[in-house]
């Protein structure tokens, strides 16, 4: 075999395993990050606004290291993270069962269908009045948001991968006598793992989003309190902090259901033939 | 246990209309029903292999999905083993036109479906591999459909059927969509099997040769509404040639005049 065949095959093999595409990838991210920090001194240093109303990278970087040395950074982001598993668990364990029935009994879904969609366009900001007057203020109006801002999403994406299933393998299992659990465990979660996936990874991002604008609201901690008494405090810097950190735990969420969706037995959806 | 008997079996499909009806229409106005099957009447003995030919949209694969008990007849009786069907069940076994592989499960899995009730472990791996590497799968154990091509799936939905050990076997066009030498190949795979199990088996088909070689009985259904044009008991020698054999191919040069073409090509 001459040396540029086997080049080619080895060349073959890095690209099979997509190291070299993930590295590029990696790489040209990265860059572009580095274009935008670059942008910001740029802008910081020839705007001729003073450090109070647009911060310089450095300034901001050394703040952080003031809020992270002291403990408060940390404290109001494990709030944030608290308030949106909550929430989010509390969408997942009600909204997907839900969305299972509905999309299983025909009459069911007609029913509450309009209802579904009648809600589901309201902003959850829109319910920040009546969940402080009815949770008061602390954790349970912003989980009640959170919950809201992923509950309506879930059912309506999980009814309708439900009716999406193919009718065939429903054939299937009424020919091998599938039990109701096998049903459920065999077909239907199965089933719908691909599109739920998605929806979970959708709803996610608009949970974050939403956690955000409730803390400015109801309670005394979290990033979007630490935003608000930033603000205050007239420190942008710390504002900014807040939000540096609020978009590094966004992609860190997103990576983590993504990583959910590659995993083999959820990606058959995605492949090529179904 | 796998002898059929239909009588009478008439399906009628209703569609749901479009457009409310108009008051110059008369009552009984039966334009949006669509009579699929109309009077059958047939009778399948135990161990047969039954070919089905017919034109397309003529109700074929709706006389195999009755006789699964996915569908209900309009009117008429049909028995399988001398018992009316009730619903689908394992007892009689499907291989749908297009893939019924579940996609999220792999080949061993999927072939397992019908052991998933035996209890002794080891025999069930056994079973399961003896299935497989009867269709010539083994290596492909645990890919998922989606990577197996389109030949292959076929064989391991077929082994999944094999495996349960059904009465009745029902096939829905099992060739349709594989290239020629791999479709020769099942065919003869199909032949063995049948040979060798001895299983009542319906197969649907619009290939005239498959349905010269494989069949111990013939059934031709005209354009809907459908009825029964000919039923013949094929009492041919396998293997089965029709350039050889002259009886064999009349009968060819015939089936091909039923169906609409005039010259056996
Ligand atoms: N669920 C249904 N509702 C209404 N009409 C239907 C339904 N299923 C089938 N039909 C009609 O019944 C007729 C027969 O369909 P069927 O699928 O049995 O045909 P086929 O003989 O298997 O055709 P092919 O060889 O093309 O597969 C068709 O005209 C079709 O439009
Ligand atoms: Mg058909």
């Amino acid at each position: 075999m001459t040396m540029s065949k086997k080049r080619a095959i080895r060349k073959q093999q890095d690209s099979n395993q997509e190291i070299n595409k993930v590295r590029n990838r990696f790489g040209l991210g990265l860059l572009a990050f580095m274009i935008l920090i670059v942008l910001w001194e740029i802008i910081a240093r020839f705007s001729g606004w003073s450090v109070d109303i647009f911060p310089d990278p450095i300034t901001v970087i050394i703040s952080l290291g003031e809020l992270i040395a002291d403990g408060t950074l940390l404290r109001h982001t494990v709030a944030s993270l608290f308030r949106v598993t909550a929430g989010f668990y509390l969408a997942i364990i009600l909204g997907i069962p839900l969305g299972i029935f509905l999309g299983r009994l025909d009459s069911m879904r007609y029913f509450l269908n309009p209802v579904i969609q009648f809600l589901r366009p309201i902003s959850p900001l829109a319910w920040i009045p009546l969940a402080m007057l009815w949770f008061g203020i602390g954790d349970p109006p912003a989980i009640f948001l959170i919950f809201l801002s992923s509950f309506f999403p879930l059912v309506v994406s999980t009814t309708v991968a439900v009716t999406n299933i193919n009718r065939t393998f429903f054939q299937v299992a009424s020919n091998f006598n599938f039990n109701s659990m096998e049903m459920m465990t065999k077909l239907i979660l199965p089933g719908i793992m691909p599109e739920v996936v998605i929806a979970l990874r959708i709803t996610v991002t608009i949970a974050w989003l939403v956690v955000v604008a409730a803390e400015m609201i109801a309670v005394q901690s979290g990033l979007g309190y630490l935003i608000l008494d930033s603000r205050n405090a007239l420190r942008m810097d710390y504002v900014m902090d807040a939000m540096i950190v609020i978009g590094l735990i966004g992609l860190l969420l997103d990576h983590l259901m993504n990583g959910i969706g590659n995993r083999e037995s959820t990606r058959w959806g995605t492949a090529s033939g179904y | 246990m796998g002898h059929i008997k239909i009588e009478n079996l008439t399906k009628i499909y209703l569609n749901r209309r479009s457009r409310p009806r108009s008051q110059f229409e008369p009552d009984d106005c039966t334009d949006d029903n669509v009579l699929v099957l109309n009077d059958i009447n047939l009778e399948f003995e135990e161990g047969e292999m039954v070919c089905i030919l017919g034109p397309s949209g003529c109700g074929k694969s709706t006389l195999l999905r009755i006789i699964a008990g996915f569908e209900k007849s309009t009117y008429g009786k049909v028995r399988v083993g001398g018992k009316k069907i009730s619903g689908p069940s394992a007892q009689s076994i499907f291989v749908f036109q297009h893939s019924g592989l579940l996609p999220w499960m792999t080949v061993a899995q999927n072939v397992g479906l019908g052991l998933r009730f035996m209890k002794d472990e080891p025999e069930k791996e056994n079973k399961i591999s003896e299935y497989i590497e009867m269709v010539e799968l083994e290596g492909f154990e645990s890919y998922y459909p989606y990577q197996l091509s389109g030949g292959m799936k076929r064989r391991a939905e077929l082994a999944r059927a094999l495996a349960v050990n059904p009465d009745l076997l029902i096939m829905d066009e099992p060739f349709s969509g594989l290239d020629f030498l791999t479709h020769m190949k099942m065919r003869e795979e199909v032949v063995n099997m049948h040979e060798f199990l001895n299983k009542t088996t319906l197969v649907v088909t619009h290939d005239i040769d498959d349905a010269l070689i494989m069949g111990d009985r013939v059934v031709v259904m005209s354009g809907r509404p459908s009825t029964i044009k000919l039923i013949k008991k094929m009492e041919f020698s396998r293997p089965r040639d029709f350039e050889r054999d002259s009886d064999l191919s009349r009968l060819r040069s015939e089936l091909f005049l039923m169906l609409g073409v005039p010259y056996a090509v």
